[in-house]
């Protein structure tokens, strides 16, 4: 039998290597043609320290995105924003010879988008983008067949979500069935910044760890430092996405996002050089 | 415009409108494609419908708040005069005669009397015309619940009597102001809100949409229209059954009620969508709203917004049954335009002295121009659910008239 490790792809490896050396993980969001000018972020978030970057591909009806997500991807939309474009800006990107942005790529959308253009269809866009994988929020375990070996068959690791709401068994089921990490949705809500981190989110990461050993990553609400770093004393990092989205919307620029996003890498340095 | 789908025939009888096959699928269509923080809540409701649906205690409570608060039976009408003049013999089963004044009434009695057996204290809805907010808004008064509505910006502006309605039935209505500020949106702000309130909450959908359990629980809540035209056909019609059943499509709640009382006859079945909002005639394959279906998109797969005079209809999908029933060949799906539902309206206030909702005057629009070109055979006798009476429209038709 192979290790889990070994039979992970390489989003997961690249995660899980970082991971093993102590490092907590983080991932910032940015919503795919936000600005004209959207890829100089991707450069900025590598040069913070970012161990993927998770580029959402906009939809117009996010229903599981609060008010900055939703704005976003308007916003993003109103620019002439779409799958085909934001994939070949990433294209774009990263020419080939020059040298990559060393950050795994993970898009994120709604599922309308991928029967769009089909599931196979869709994930060989992303793999001949550079993508390594896909999160689709509106498409639970339960309907994840139709995706998950067309996924597999075109190295596309599909990530599932897990919420407090979700029961031990079909945890089990979705830490063992989702490729790359495990999404733990800290909170019952949408996306969107909070003042503090939720208290199910540390339940909900121990509930993860007792059925798989594939890194968590923490996702929705978190905004701060503070809640980075106590994040990270339940799971193997963070993402950040509406903190993100709301500074690029009031006009922050790559080298902002890049600031902002040290703050966050230091939080998490912070706190696994303290004994867990 | 003449209609594109045309039935295969024989007309397929029977199996069609029964449960849905496992994991809720009409056929390719439905599903439960919600967040994960909303798949337990929807297996919850599921349970909880099953064992209510067997329990006669349920069926008995829910009967009996229909006949005493509803107004249940609603009548058979047979529109005399129109009928002359049209060369078909035409029958309206009154859903405008309920309470609250329209179909949206069975669904939500049935749902609010759910939520109060899942211990749940407080309703969430959204609403297009608004029908299905006054509706959700007096189920939880009758049932000492509270009421949480969304309700598009530009709904709220055109339909300002029924938000006037709600609010002094005790409703919070929460105005939506994203997108096409319509049905759409306050659905997709209904759903995001529920995630944070499974808890005490339940979520009341309004038609025959969302992720499984809801198209199947809605169809059958809304059967009653059907079942009880059917035994009215039969006391009626020297046939029993008519030889077409026509509903207005939004979501397609009353629709699906009446076809279910008829999907084993040989009666035709006709869903009639707005011209700008027809998801069954021309939507293609999606996923919105936590089930797969038809859904008006534009090259890039983005929903595209719905127009629509009639704001129950301004919906850019159609329930995953209608889908499978169009699929099927069981029913077809016709459009006419906010013109032709005008005219409708003002027809049946001038023949038989029925205002109708806009939404119900489209499937009248169809019967008028299909019975003028001999799409509907002389001498047919027709089934038309008048899904809502028309004093929610009377400032629209004010700037029109
Ligand atoms: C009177 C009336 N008819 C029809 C509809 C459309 O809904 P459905 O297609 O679910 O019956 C509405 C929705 O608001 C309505 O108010």
């Amino acid at each position: 039998m192979t290790s889990p490790a070994l039979a992970a792809g390489a989003v997961e490896r690249h995660l899980r290597a970082r991971r093993d050396t102590g490092r907590g993980l983080l991932m910032p969001y940015v919503t795919g043609g936000i600005t004209p000018g959207w890829t100089d972020y991707l450069r900025a978030f590598a040069a913070a320290g970012a161990d993927a970057i998770e580029v959402g591909l906009p939809f117009s009806d996010p229903t599981l995105d609060g008010v900055t997500i939703q704005q976003a991807s308007e916003t993003a939309l109103a620019w002439g924003a779409s799958t085909r474009r934001i994939l070949a800006d990433l294209a774009g990107a990263r020419p080939p010879g020059q040298p990559d942005l060393g950050v795994p790529l993970v898009a994120s959308t709604y599922y309308n988008l991928v029967l769009h253009d089909g599931p196979e269809a869709f994930c060989a866009a992303l793999r001949r983008a550079g993508v390594g994988g896909l999160i689709v929020p509106d498409l639970p375990v339960h309907e994840a067949d139709e995706l998950t070996d067309v996924a597999a068959a075109a190295g596309i690791e599909l990530v599932l979500l897990a919420s407090p709401a979700t029961p031990q068994p079909r945890l089990a089921e979705i830490s063992g069935r989702s490729r790359g990490f495990v999404y733990a949705v800290s909170l019952m809500g949408t996306t969107g910044e909070r003042a503090a981190l939720a208290a199910s989110a540390a339940e909900l990461t121990g509930r993860i760890r007792r059925v798989t050993d594939r890194p968590v990553l923490l996702g929705f609400g978190i905004s701060t430092p503070d809640q980075a770093r106590e994040a990270r004393r339940h799971a193997d990092g963070v993402v950040v996405g509406a903190a993100v989205m709301r500074r690029v919307l009031d006009g922050a620029g790559p080298e902002d996002l890049r600031a902002f996003l040290a703050t966050l890498r230091q939080a998490l340095d912070q706190e696994c050089d303290r004994p867990r | 415009m003449r209609d594109v789908l045309q039935w295969r025939e024989p007309v397929p009888l029977g199996g069609t409108m029964g449960e849905p096959r496992a994991r809720g699928r009409f056929g390719e269509y439905g599903g439960r494609y919600a967040p994960e923080s909303l798949v337990e809540a929807c297996r919850e409701v599921d349970e909880e419908f099953r064992e209510a649906w067997a329990d006669p205690g349920f069926r008995g409570a829910l009967a009996r708040l229909l006949a005493v608060h509803a107004g249940r039976p609603t009548p058979l009408t047979p529109a005399g005069r129109l009928s002359e003049a049209l060369g078909v013999r035409l029958y309206l089963k009154r859903e405008d005669l309920t309470h609250t004044g329209s179909h949206k009434i069975n669904n939500v009695l049935g749902q609010a009397l759910l939520a109060t057996r899942m211990g749940r204290r407080r309703l969430i809805a959204e609403t297009g015309a608004g029908q299905h907010g006054v509706a959700t808004a007096t189920a939880a008064a009758l049932l000492g619940l509270e009421a949480t509505v969304f309700m598009g910006e530009r709904d709220i502006e055109r339909q300002a009597l029924n938000v006037f309605r709600m609010r002094m039935l005790g409703a919070e209505v929460v105005p939506v102001t994203t997108g096409s500020r319509t049905l759409k949106d306050a659905t997709s702000e209904a759903m995001r809100h529920w995630v944070g309130a499974t808890g005490d909450s339940h979520y009341c959908i309004g038609s025959v949409i969302g992720p499984d359990p809801y198209p199947w629980m809605v169809r059958e809540f809304q059967r009653v229209i059907g079942d009880e035209a059917r035994g009215q056909c039969a006391a009626e019609l020297r046939t029993g059954v008519p030889d077409y059943v026509v509903a207005c499509v939004g979501g397609g709640s009353n629709a699906a009620g009446t076809f279910a009382g008829f999907a084993d006859t040989p009666a035709r079945l006709v869903g009639v969508e707005a011209a700008g909002g027809a998801g069954a005639a021309r939507g293609r394959l999606g996923v919105l709203h936590g089930c797969r279906s038809l859904f008006l998109q534009d090259d890039d797969g983005q929903i595209t917004q719905a127009h629509s005079i009639a704001a129950g209809l301004d919906y850019p999908g159609v329930g995953p049954e209608h889908a499978h029933l169009r699929d099927l060949g069981r029913a077809r799906y016709v459009t006419v335009t906010d013109d032709e539902a005008v005219g409708a309206a003002v027809r049946l206030a001038r023949a038989e002295g029925i205002v109708p909702a806009l939404e119900s005057a489209h499937a009248l629009a169809w019967v008028i121009r299909a019975a003028g070109d001999g799409d509907l055979p002389a001498g047919s006798t027709v089934l038309m659910t008048l899904s809502g009476r028309g004093d929610k429209d009377v400032s629209t038709l004010k700037e029109l008239l």
